[in-house]
């Protein structure tokens, strides 16, 4: 019961997410708004697999799973969204850190 | 409630698609991509817990690796092409 519930509630995150992605206007603010879900959304949804789940190895599984992409996910979106600025740059922004830093 | 998740995750993956369709720019296609492979993530692991057959798991292990590091490659021809 409480791994479905789980499991619901990180994909009722995909979801917002996936508005966010659809109703956004810049690449940025989709890309902000998909990297919640890809962090804290699927590690709902495979806590709530690994609570249901009886066999100890499907349990290693999931929780291998979720280990490599909560370490892979955030540095592929920082990559994304570095190439996003270093190739169009930033539209409309107030303020630019990364242009008036000292080290860049 | 098992059927309820997979309600939310075919819209997600409806609106997803509709974003990798319709996106004006490469970026944004790379975005909408991302996201589909979270929902057929959190398919695979529902479905898993639903049933109670592990067999897909590895293939879980599998996109997990695979889905941030071709994303990474994708930045950097993002970044590479001149536009």
């Amino acid at each position: 019961m409480i791994g479905e519930l789980l499991a619901l509630a990180g994909a009722t995150l995909v979801l917002l997410a996936a508005i966010g992605v659809v109703r956004f206007s810049e690449v940025l603010a989709r890309l902000h708004a998909l990297a919640k879900a890809s962090t804290l959304g699927i590690l709902l949804v495979l806590s709530g697999a690994a609570i249901n789940l009886r066999d100890l190895n499907d349990v290693t599984s999931v929780v291998l799973a979720g280990a490599l992409h909560l370490l892979a996910s955030p540095p592929a979106s920082n990559l994304v969204s570095r190439a996003v600025y270093l190739s169009m740059g930033l539209e409309g922004a107030v303020i630019d850190e990364r242009a008036t830093a000292r080290h860049r | 409630m098992t059927q309820a998740t997979f309600v939310v995750l075919t819209v997600a993956a409806a609106l997803f698609t509709f974003r990798l369709c319709v996106g004006p720019s490469l970026a944004d296609r790379v975005v909408a991509l991302n996201g589909l492979v979270i929902v057929g993530m959190a398919a695979i692991a529902t479905q898993a817990a639903h049933t109670a057959v592990g067999a897909f798991l590895p293939t879980l292990v599998a996109i997990a690796l695979v889905g941030p590091i071709s994303n990474g490659m994708i930045a950097r021809f993002i970044e590479a092409r001149k536009s």
